[in-house]
């Protein structure tokens, strides 16, 4: 049982103690046991349990259950320190021989190892998947056991919290988070602290936070990693957000696709309750805060901040026209501050190292770093974090370890439905919110799915187009008609029917879906159209001909 | 599946237990409701709505907005296929054709004996392992047909033992 803290004294005594556990002389066996649950990473864990009881080997090696540890593409994944060594593939017959040999006696076994152009690399620190990345949002994730909030304390957790409510006052932190650049990681790129300000400064004593987990992108899951990889974090974040912008209550709006995220959510509000990290007078400074989380339904639309508002409110999650702004009138009609996962996770770092110390990664345009979502045609599919200004060769190349086979590299699709396919002949740019835009795509939340020379780009169109007419909620004509008339005719051309006057059609109706719709859905619909119709017109060609 | 069979005790104790601000519990209702029963009986929809005092029409507005809501009963394991991007661009058309094939039923659609609903979903989060599929609340990675196909018969030798 957790001991409630009543004092930034407490918070600092716990701290002490939590850091001792931590350093205790054991062997660690950190598991993967999130994404690498789809490879058998229970039955792995479960057989690590039962040989250390069997071995009486529980007083040397202690096993910790991680969030993502990134290299997915190798899942199940472990990762033994010391000595430090990275295993992939980790099979239930495997583990006594990794207890016996590695997990002893340091002897690192080869088959196991990540191997990168014919070299077989043991160590984690050495392999060019992590050593070229920098972990700044997801310090914690894959080293701590999200289920257990003394190990997140133990890294500093909750200070960025106390030292809000102790030394600053809610415009102090409003200004840290504005000079920090930070820019929503939703997709939109808003500045954080701006959107902070607005609803500070909104008339109303009551005021909410939402945080928005409907990750619904296909191809994007960096918000699920965080989540269930260090969910502390993102309540965190919220808990000074709420103390910037003076709110009582907040809401986790999460995905029902993502029940270990909702566990892992569900678990660490509990504790932090118990340690009165949430609820009435917050480590006895005065201040009140307290979360729900609110499950999705499956509606991609309510990813969207009026639809996910008007779905918190038990409503059909369709989106109305704004202004009013939510910061003005959101839900129930009262001021609310919606921000992404990521977004709410970069805030802790950032209060507790200050605006500069964040800066020093990224662009002028884009500061800090950003969580990636890298999947598809790569070898090293899996979470990663690099600096913003980040080429893409550097992170599909250097870090993703390059496109498998002897296939070449076609096209990275950013953005998911409302961003656009990079060709090759803008690997070298540098990636920001700005320069993704001008090539056609959007930074979006993060996905990044790459397509190799299989890969038909007409297709792909016709596919995304499916996607946002399934999920069009049907209010504004333009978006429910729009989608509709573009899919039939992307439709027709892929399936070899296409006629000479439907490239100009497709043109004009996404001119049309762009600029009328009600909601981001519809206004970025037609980019996975427009940008292959830019680079790949080849392929339409070809088709219609 | 005669309306007189649905038990709304049930529906009951879930309501009970949100007390006040039952308007915006209303997803979590269903949610539960679903979960207790499988699908969203009609009787029980009328249950929610006379005890709420939300109307049935709202309450049918809703249930048919979302995609997880089924009006229908559905089979004891829900069997989600992935169809997003990354499982698009690595096969995933080829696991559900094969999962129609074995259960044959179309996509949305109940197996005769009620043990298996074949769903696609847009994505799970799990693209790094693409192409997958959940089966429940289980997650199974790096799928090609046959090996999808052998679980889901796994799946079908459990429940008939």
């Amino acid at each position: 049982m957790l001991k409630s803290l009543k004092s930034y004294d407490d918070l600092v005594a716990m701290r002490t103690l939590c850091e001792e556990k931590l350093k205790l002389d054991k062997v660690k066996v950190y598991i993967c046991m999130t994404g690498c649950r789809a490879l058998g990473a229970e039955e792995v864990y479960g057989e690590f349990k039962r040989q250390l009881d069997e071995q009486n080997l529980k007083d040397k090696v202690e096993i910790i259950e991680t969030g993502c540890q990134g290299l997915c593409a190798r899942a199940p994944v472990i990762t033994i320190d010391p000595p430090g060594v990275f295993y992939g593939r980790v099979t239930v017959d495997i583990v006594p021989e990794i207890i016996s040999s590695t997990v002893v006696n340091d002897q690192v076994i080869n088959k196991l190892c990540y191997v990168e152009a014919g070299k077989r690399i043991p160590y984690l620190k050495d392999i060019p998947f992590y050593s070229k990345q920098k972990k700044v949002v997801l310090r914690n994730c894959g080293i701590i056991d999200p289920n257990n909030i003394e190990q997140y304390i133990a890294r500093k957790g909750y200070e960025s919290i106390a030292k809000a409510l102790f030394s600053f006052t809610p415009e102090d932190i409003i200004n840290e988070v504005k000079d920090s650049g930070l820019r929503g990681r939703g997709g939109a790129g808003f500045p954080t602290g701006t959107k902070w300000e607005f609803c500070r400064k909104a008339k109303g004593d009551t005021k909410y936070i939402i945080c928005n987990a409907d990750e619904g992108d296909p191809g994007a899951f960096m918000d699920r990693a965080v989540l269930e990889g260090d969910p502390h974090a993102v309540i965190e974040g919220m808990l000074v957000a709420a103390f910037a912008i003076g709110s009582g209550k907040g809401f986790i709006y999460v995905r029902a696709e993502y029940p270990i995220a909702i566990n892992h959510l569900e678990r660490a509000i509990a504790q932090a309750r118990q340690l009165n990290l949430l609820g009435d007078n917050i480590l006895g400074s005065g201040f009140n805060f307290d979360l729900e989380i609110k499950k999705g339904a499956g509606a991609f639309v309510c990813g969207e901040e009026t639809a996910l508002i008007a779905s918190i409110e038990g409503k059909r999650g369709m989106p109305r026209p704004r202004p009013p702004f939510p910061a003005n009138s959101g839900l129930w009609g009262k001021p609310t501050n919606i921000n992404n996962v990521e977004t709410l996770a970069n805030i802790p770092i950032i209060i507790l190292n200050g605006s500069e110390s964040y800066k020093q990664y990224g662009t002028k345009n884009g500061t800090g770093t950003k969580i990636f979502a890298l999947a598809g045609k790569v070898k090293n599919t899996g979470l990663v974090e690099v600096p913003m200004g980040t080429t893409l060769r550097e992170i599909i190349f250097d870090i993703g370890g390059g496109i498998p086979g002897r296939r070449q590299f076609k096209a990275a699709q950013m953005g998911g439905p409302s961003g656009g396919c990079v060709p090759a002949e803008h690997l070298d740019l540098p990636i920001d919110y700005e320069t993704v835009k001008e090539v056609g795509a959007i930074m979006g939340s993060g996905g990044l799915i790459v397509m190799d020379s299989d890969t038909s780009m007409v297709e792909i169109a016709k596919y995304f187009m499916g996607f946002c007419h399934d999920e069009s909620c049907g209010k504004c004509v333009p978006c429910r008609i729009g989608t509709k008339r573009m899919l039939e005719t992307l439709t027709k051309i892929n399936g070899g029917n296409g006629l000479k006057d439907d490239i100009e059609d497709l043109k004009e109706m996404a001119y049309v879906t762009q600029t009328a719709s009600l909601c981001g859905l519809g206004q970025t619909a037609p980019n996975p159209v427009l940008s292959t119709i830019r680079y790949f017109m080849n392929e339409y060609e070809e088709l219609i001909k | 599946m005669s309306k007189l069979n649905v038990d709304i005790k049930p529906v009951r104790d879930i309501i009970s237990k949100f007390g006040d601000g039952q308007d915006s519990n209303l997803i979590a209702i269903l949610q539960q409701s679903q979960d207790a029963y499988g699908y969203l009986p009609k009787t029980a929809l009328k249950e929610i709505s006379r005890l709420t005092d939300i109307p049935l029409t709202r309450i049918f507005g809703v249930v048919t907005f979302y995609s997880q809501f089924a009006l229908i009963p559905r089979g004891k394991h829900a069997i989600k296929v992935c169809s997003g991007t990354a499982c698009h661009v690595k096969g995933a058309d080829d696991v559900k054709q094969k999962m129609k094939d074995i259960l044959n039923v179309g996509e949305g659609e109940t197996t005769p004996d009620y043990q298996f609903t074949l769903e696609t979903v847009a994505c799970i989060g799990t693209c790094f392992l693409a192409p997958v599929m959940m089966i429940d609340e289980r997650y199974f990675g790096k799928l090609t047909a046959d090996k999808a196909s052998d679980i889901v018969q796994k799946y079908s030798e459990k429940t008939q033992e």
